[in-house]
C-alpha cells in the first residue's frame, strides 16, 4: 500500500521516510504499553482478567454476606473470590434453615439471546451446585436465567459486561 | 386481536401470455434497479366517494398504486419513476398504453389498473406492460372487503416481482416481533406484528412479562414464543387469530429456543436443567415429547430443515459456540461452522439452499449464510450487535435485529429491525413504532 501511494518518490526519500515512521511508531508503541499498564493497574481494583472483582453493584443477604457471584466471558467456572463468597452464603442459609432462594443467572449483550439463556442457566447451576456441596438442600434452592435481559449496568463497556456476568442469590421468602 | 385473514379473492383474468420480455436477476446484487412506472389506479367518481366514505382516504386508487411504488422500491430491484413526469391519463393509460409515451420517460416497464365499487366491494383489476416490447405481461382482478385494500397492493407487488424475477414474492406478509421500550435494565417488552411495511402494528401483549423470540407457523397462524409469566420461563403457544395463548414446554425448569416444524405440527425447543441444555421435540396434537440431543454442553437456537428432515443447531460442544447439523431423530451430528469466531442462531432458508446464522468475531457481530455443508460462508453485513436472522418466504432477504453502543453517560442505546438482500445489498432499516428485536417472517398470506 505504502508503495503505490508514494512511487514517485525517489527511493531514498521512502528509507528516510520509513525511518522516521518506525522510529514514531516505537514511541507510540512504548506511551500505548505505558498508558496500558496504567489503565490495567487502575482496574484491577474491578477487574481480574475480565471477572468483575469490585463491589459496586453487589448487594448483602446479611452483614458479610455478598449475594453474587461474577464469571469470565462465556465462561461458568466459579472464581476463588466465588468460591468463597458462595461459602459465606451456605453458611448463612445454614444457621437460617428456612430461607429458600432463587438463583439468577446472567449474561452479558454481548453474545446472541438462545445462548445467553442456556448460558444463565448454566452459570446459575454452578452456583446451586456449589451451595449443595455445602449441605444446602436443593429443595431449598430454584434457578432463574434471564440470559442478557436484565444487565445491572447498562454500559457498553469491559467493565459493564463484567458486572452484568453474574450469578444472583435472591430470597425467596 | 381479532385480525383479518379471511378474503376471497376471485381471480378473473389468468395471466397473459408467458413468453417473458424483461426479466430481472436477483441471484446477483442488483446495482441497476429496473425503471418501472406505476401509475395510479384510475377510479371513478362514485367509487371513489364510496371508498372515501368507508375508508377516509380521498382517493384510494393513488393510495393502493403508493404501496406497489413503496414495495418495489425497498425491494431494490426496482426504481418506480416519479409520476410527475407521466403523460398519460390513469384511466387510458389502462387501456391501451401508449409506450411510446412511457419510453421517453425511460419506463421499461409500466403498471395500471383500475379500482371500483361494486356490491359493497373492492374490484381492482391491474396490468404489467413491457414497454420497450409493448406488450402486456400479467391482467389480474381481485375482489375483496374494502379494508383489505393495502393487502391488494402487496398482493399486486408479489404478482409484478414473479412476473419480472420469475420467483414468488414476499409482500403479502407479516412480522412479528418484540416491541422494546425503557431503561436496559428495566426492559419491557411484548409481541407485536406488523405488516411487511411496517403498516397495522399491533401489539399483542401488554408487557407485563417479559416475552421474547415470537416465531411463526407454516400457515402464519400461530406464533411459538418464550414468556416469563410468573418467573418461570416456558414456551407458549399463542393463536394470533383468537388471542389464546398456552404453554406447552411445561417440563421441571427452563424451555426456550421455540420453532415451528415446517408441516406446523411439531415445535422443537430447549430444555435446560442442571445446568445442560438439550434439544426437544414436542407434538402438538398428542403432546409426544422427544429428547433430539444428549450432550452435557449447550444445545440450542435448534431449526428445521424445509423438507423436516434435518436439524441445524447452536451448540458449544468444542468449547465455544458453534453451528451443527443432524438428522430430525438426533443421529449423524455434524459441526459445519469452521471460520474463525463464534457462531449463533442457524435458520435453515426456506429454499433448503442456506443456513443463515450470526457470528462473532474480534469484537464484532456479523449476519451471513453458509452452505448446508457449512462451505461457501458469505458475511453480509457487519456491526457493533446484531443477530436473530429470519427468511423471507422466498428465501432472497433476512430481517433482523441491531442494537447500537451505550455511551458513557449511559445514552445512545436503541435496538431496531432490519433487512438486507441475500446478495450483501439493499441494507435497510425497518421502522417500528417502539424499539424493536427477534424479528420472525411469515409466510406468504396468499398464494
Amino acid at each position: 500500500m505504502k508503495k503505490s501511494r508514494i512511487s514517485n518518490i525517489d527511493q531514498g526519500a521512502i528509507m528516510k521516510l520509513n525511518k522516521i515512521l518506525k522510529n514514531t511508531l516505537l514511541i507510540v508503541f512504548a506511551c500505548f504499553a505505558l498508558s496500558a499498564c496504567a489503565t490495567s493497574k487502575k482496574t484491577t481494583g474491578q477487574m481480574q482478567g475480565d471477572v468483575y472483582t469490585g463491589t459496586d453493584t453487589v448487594e448483602y443477604l446479611a452483614s458479610g454476606v455478598p449475594d453474587r457471584v461474577f464469571f469470565a466471558t462465556n465462561e461458568s467456572v466459579l472464581t476463588t473470590a466465588s468460591r468463597e463468597t458462595l461459602r459465606k452464603q451456605a453458611a448463612y442459609l445454614r444457621k437460617n434453615s428456612k430461607i429458600t432462594i432463587v438463583l439468577e443467572g446472567h449474561a452479558d449483550e454481548r453474545g446472541t439471546r438462545e445462548y445467553n439463556l442456556a448460558l444463565g442457566e448454566r452459570r446459575a447451576n454452578a452456583a446451586k451446585d456449589y451451595l449443595m456441596t455445602y449441605g444446602i438442600s436443593s429443595d431449598r434452592i430454584s434457578v432463574l436465567s434471564y440470559g442478557k435481559e436484565r444487565p445491572v449496568d447498562s454500559g457498553s463497556n469491559p467493565l459493564a459486561w463484567s458486572k452484568n456476568r453474574r450469578s444472583v442469590t435472591v430470597k425467596a421468602n | 386481536m381479532k385480525i383479518l385473514i379471511k378474503i376471497i379473492f376471485f381471480l378473473i383474468i389468468i395471466p397473459s401470455k408467458s413468453f417473458g420480455l424483461i426479466e430481472i436477476d436477483i441471484t446477483r446484487g442488483n446495482l441497476n434497479p429496473l425503471p418501472i412506472a406505476v401509475s395510479p389506479l384510475s377510479i371513478d367518481e362514485n367509487s371513489r366517494q364510496n371508498f372515501e366514505k368507508i375508508l377516509k382516504k380521498k382517493d384510494i386508487g393513488e393510495e393502493i398504486s403508493k404501496i406497489i411504488e413503496v414495495n418495489l422500491k425497498t425491494s431494490g430491484l426496482f426504481n418506480p419513476l416519479n409520476k410527475d413526469a407521466f403523460l398519460q391519463a390513469p384511466d387510458i393509460a389502462n387501456l391501451k398504453p401508449r409506450f411510446e409515451d412511457w419510453n421517453l420517460i425511460k419506463a421499461q416497464a409500466l403498471i395500471t389498473g383500475k379500482v371500483s365499487y361494486i356490491d359493497e366491494k373492492l374490484r381492482v383489476e391491474f396490468r404489467l406492460w413491457d414497454v420497450l416490447a409493448g406488450k402486456e405481461m400479467v391482467a389480474l382482478a381481485f375482489t375483496t372487503v374494502p379494508t383489505n385494500w393495502r393487502r391488494v397492493g402487496h398482493i399486486i407487488t408479489d404478482k409484478v416481482y414473479q412476473r419480472l424475477t420469475g420467483e414468488k414474492g414476499y409482500f403479502d406478509t407479516r412480522i412479528i416481533y418484540v416491541a422494546e421500550e425503557g431503561p436496559k435494565t428495566k426492559r419491557i417488552k411484548k409481541l407485536a406484528i406488523m405488516d411487511q411495511d411496517g403498516a397495522n402494528n399491533k401489539f399483542l401483549t401488554l408487557g407485563n412479562e417479559l416475552v421474547l423470540t415470537p416465531r411463526f407457523n407454516p400457515t402464519s397462524q400461530m406464533v411459538t414464543y418464550l414468556s416469563y409469566f410468573r418467573n418461570l420461563p416456558r414456551v407458549y403457544l399463542l393463536d394470533i387469530e383468537t388471542g389464546m395463548q398456552e404453554v406447552v414446554g411445561d417440563f421441571p425448569g427452563m424451555t426456550f429456543a421455540p420453532r415451528f416444524s415446517p408441516n406446523g405440527k411439531k415445535i422443537i425447543m430447549s430444555f435446560a436443567k442442571d445446568g445442560n441444555s438439550e434439544i426437544y421435540t414436542m407434538d402438538l396434537e398428542n403432546r409426544i415429547v422427544e429428547k433430539i440431543t444428549n450432550h452435557p454442553s449447550i444445545d440450542t437456537s435448534p431449526s428445521f430443515s424445509p423438507d423436516g428432515k434435518f436439524i441445524c443447531f447452536n451448540s458449544d460442544r468444542s468449547g465455544y459456540q458453534q453451528i451443527y447439523v443432524m438428522k430430525s431423530d438426533g443421529s449423524n451430528v455434524k459441526r459445519i461452522s469452521f471460520g474463525k469466531g463464534l457462531y449463533g442462531t442457524p435458520v435453515w432458508s426456506p429454499r433448503g439452499d442456506l443456513i443463515a446464522f450470526t457470528k462473532l468475531h474480534k469484537g464484532k457481530f456479523y449476519i451471513g449464510v453458509m452452505r448446508t455443508d457449512g462451505s461457501g460462508e458469505r458475511l453480509l453485513t457487519e456491526n457493533f450487535y446484531q443477530e436473530a436472522p429470519s427468511w423471507s418466504p422466498n428465501g432472497r432477504v433476512l430481517i433482523f435485529y441491531r442494537e447500537t453502543k451505550t455511551d458513557d453517560k449511559g445514552e445512545g442505546f436503541s435496538a431496531k429491525l432490519w433487512s438486507i438482500d441475500l446478495t450483501g445489498y439493499n441494507e435497510r432499516m425497518v421502522k417500528t413504532p417502539t424499539d424493536a428485536s427477534d424479528p420472525s417472517w411469515s409466510s406468504l398470506l396468499s398464494n
